[in-house]
């Protein structure tokens, strides 16, 4: 049996990590706080556009400090609303039909995302995926930290976690696929029999067209 | 006394020119060989509307169509994909008369409910301009892309399964054609090998249904693809479409045309190279230096963008078994040129396109196909080249492949032939890999490939000739990896390939050439007659 491996932003949906992290930025528990926490993104701004450039673990773990200070249950409660009006619609009209394919292939299908677990596992639970590698938040005292768990879910680091989790269900790495948007993920492409670019960006187009990877649009 | 369309060469003979991919080669050959070339064109017919109405209210074995016809019946009309004919037909394409005419029928008698599925099979999908190409203006506006698409083989809750023969090969068609009250084939027949039960149980059907005649076994048991009645393929597919006809209501429309591949300025191509007048000889020239000097893309243009004048010669309907006979006939009159005696070593040069990249560039897989599948199969009676012999082609194989039309191709030609050229081992161990990846049903379904499953068939119509054939020697090749890949020798001339061909040939060896395209078929006649040996002179 084998599994097949999904970068989830730019791949099967439109939207990317600073999205549902504005949601939760805007829906705090009065306007107020709402308010500050914009203030604090806004700030941290010019620094998160310098990370996209340079290490996007060093991105993911600046973008999620915005989530510092926020309740366990203000995270879990708002996350069916995040999923709802953030994420759903903008999931690609092709994405569901891919994943389908591969879970009637008899695949594993796996959400591989720097994105917050329990956002993950709706949209995974709204897709059929089976499984979810994503980032997860450290709490405290049942108050979110601001702080990542390791290992962060980004770049190479997503192609040793797709390692780890393929040896842990006995599949074969050759067997398996994998499917990114973006070149940053090359990595993670690199590590499986089968890689795909989907609605791929211009540096891994040019890649996938010199490897004879296909190249599938779901946009 | 061989038929005029047999040249034997002689020393006067002008060197003969062959296609070499899209190049344009001068072939010294040997004194006493044979160059076969095609008929002239039939005639084509003079109001072919008339011949559509005709055919459509006096059909064979089937009351007419508009007997059939009520208000409120659901019909789908399929129709034959871009593979044929090659290259594509200039507008009108006989497709979209016959089309019109049907629509209209339908309109009069009050059915609206009316779907046209192109009968794709495995094949990628068209583009929505190249089905604008084929059906016209008129009805891809009023019918894309709700009421005029691509049949889709990897929607399997669109597939229904009709029954399994008593060969245990299972019919699974789609399911709106299934549970139409009635489906119109619309057919475009450039080969003996196509139409028949071929159009509604292979063009509508999925992998389910293709493997079990789309495989190494049944391939060699094929003597002539092209004959229908010495294919097992065929066989295999007519026991398919009779399970398939007799649970539905099928009105097959076939239409056959002549050989008229080349427009006017390049029309002397078809011609014998002794018969060219001053003018056509030049222009040939000129055509030769020009492919020489451009790059590749500009040289595919310059067939590619030219439509082909073809002439409608027939057009038959009714009942599909009916209808194939008159088809296969009109076929096999334009086609079929006699021929006595095989040869030891057969030469043909290998044009710019084949059924499977029509707007694509002929990669090194489809080469494959043309020469041990299409080309050594344009036979009927027996193979045009004896057991074990040798078969020379010209092409340049290079390793070029089109990205989006063929991508599962690029895996199957550099990941799977190095493994093995077995087609059986290829079936076992490799298909049904390819058969699941997602990755290529997805490019299938949504994008513009080949089904997954496809290189291995286009491997399988090569065995035939591979089974049958000795040796397989290329001329003009860019690159020594992709023969070997395929298994095949190569030279750098043609005068080489015929000192190697030699060498494991009879002393004396019977050559004959192919001068193809336009389309042709040899009709051999195994035996040569021997001239009686002239009584010596008395005293």
């Amino acid at each position: 049996m084998a599994a097949s491996y999904f970068d989830v932003d730019g791949t099967l949906i439109r939207t990317n990590l600073v999205h549902p992290t504005l949601y939760y930025v805007l829906n705090q528990n009065t306007p107020l706080h709402s308010l500050a926490k914009l203030g604090g993104a806004l700030v941290k701004a010019p620094w998160l556009a310098w990370a996209e450039t340079r290490d996007r673990r060093i991105f993911n773990e600046l973008l999620f400090t915005s989530y510092g200070g926020m309740s366990e249950d203000r995270l879990v409660g708002l996350a069916v609303e995040t999923f709802e009006r953030v994420i759903k619609p903008n999931i690609y009209p092709g994405a569901r039909d891919l994943v389908q394919t591969s879970l009637d292939k008899g695949h594993d299908v796996v959400l591989v995302s720097g994105a917050l677990d329990f956002l993950m596992r709706l949209l995974a639970e709204h897709l059929g995926a089976t499984d979810v590698i994503a980032n997860r938040l450290e709490i405290k005292d049942r108050f979110a930290t601001g702080k990542l768990l390791r290992p962060v879910v980004a770049g190479p680091e997503k192609s040793r976690l797709i390692r780890e989790h393929a040896r842990s269900r006995g599949h074969d790495l050759d067997e398996c696929f994998a499917y990114s948007d973006s070149y940053s993920d090359v990595p993670m492409l690199s590590i499986v029999g089968h890689p795909a670019a989907v609605n791929p960006d211009r540096k891994l187009s040019l890649l996938a067209n010199a490897y004879h990877w296909p190249i599938i649009h779901v946009d | 006394m061989s038929h005029p369309c047999v040249v034997t060469i002689d020393s006067r003979s002008a060197p003969r020119v062959l296609f070499s991919g899209d190049r344009l080669v001068e072939v010294d050959l040997p004194t006493g060989s044979r160059v076969v070339y095609p008929k002239p064109p039939l005639k084509a017919l003079k109001d072919v509307d008339a011949a559509i109405r005709y055919a459509i209210n006096h059909p064979y074995n089937s009351e007419p169509l508009y007997a059939k016809l009520r208000p409120g019946m659901k019909v789908t009309i399929a129709m034959d994909d871009i593979s044929l004919p090659l290259p594509p037909m200039r507008r009108p394409d006989v497709r979209e008369r016959v089309l019109t005419i049907v629509l209209d029928l339908l309109a009069d008698y009050g059915v609206d409910d009316v779907e046209i599925i192109i009968a794709t099979s495995v094949h990628r999908r068209m583009k929505d301009w190249e089905i604008r190409h084929v059906v016209g203006d008129k009805i891809f506006n009023a019918y894309w892309p709700k009421k005029l698409y691509n049949h889709d083989a990897e929607n399997l809750a669109n597939m229904k399964y009709l029954g399994t023969t008593e060969e245990g090969e299972e019919v699974e068609l789609n399911r709106r054609a299934v549970e139409s009250d009635l489906i119109i084939y619309v057919n475009l027949n450039l080969v003996p090998m196509d139409g028949g039960h071929k159009s509604v149980a292979v063009g509508l059907c999925g992998y389910r249904s293709l493997r079990a005649h789309h495989n190494p076994r049944v391939m060699r048991q094929c003597y002539s693809y092209m004959d229908p009645k010495s294919s097992a393929l065929n066989t295999s597919v007519v026991r398919m479409g009779r399970l398939a006809n007799k649970k539905l209501n099928v009105f097959t429309i076939e239409t056959t045309i002549n050989n008229r591949m080349f427009d006017t300025p390049l029309e002397f191509l078809a011609k014998n190279e002794d018969d060219l007048t001053r003018t056509e000889r030049n222009a040939l020239h000129a055509l030769r230096f020009t492919l020489d000097k451009v790059p590749q893309p500009a040289r595919q243009a310059i067939f590619q963008r030219v439509p082909s004048p073809y002439g409608v010669t027939g057009v038959f309907a009714g009942e599909t078994e009916a209808v194939h006979e008159h088809t296969l006939r009109r076929s096999f009159e334009q086609y079929c040129v006699p021929v006595v005696g095989q040869s030891d070593i057969l030469i043909t040069g290998i044009p710019y396109i084949s059924p499977y990249n029509v707007n694509s560039f002929l990669n090194p897989l489809l080469v494959q196909v043309m020469a041990n599948g299409y080309l050594f199969n344009l036979y009927r009676n027996a193979p045009m080249v004896k057991k074990g012999g040798t078969m020379i082609i010209m092409h340049p194989c290079t390793d070029l492949f089109d990205n989006e039309h063929h991508a599962p191709y690029i895996e199957f030609v550099h990941r799977v032939l190095p493994e093995t050229r077995d087609a059986m081992e290829l079936h076992k161990i490799w298909e049904p890999k390819f058969a699941k990846n997602p990755a290529y049903i997805e490019m299938y379904r949504y994008g513009h490939a080949y089904h997954p499953t496809h290189p291995f068939f286009m491997w399988y119509w090569g065995e035939a000739g591979r089974q049958h054939l000795g040796r397989m020697i290329v001329v003009g090749a860019d690159n020594e990896y992709i023969p070997q890949l395929l298994g095949w020798e190569t030279a750098r001339t043609m005068d080489e390939a015929l000192r190697m061909a030699k060498q494991t040939a009879p002393p004396n060896p019977e050559i004959m050439t192919l001068h193809c395209p336009p389309i042709f078929m040899a009709e051999m006649q195994v035996e040569k007659q021997r001239a009686p040996i002239a009584a010596l002179p008395e005293g």
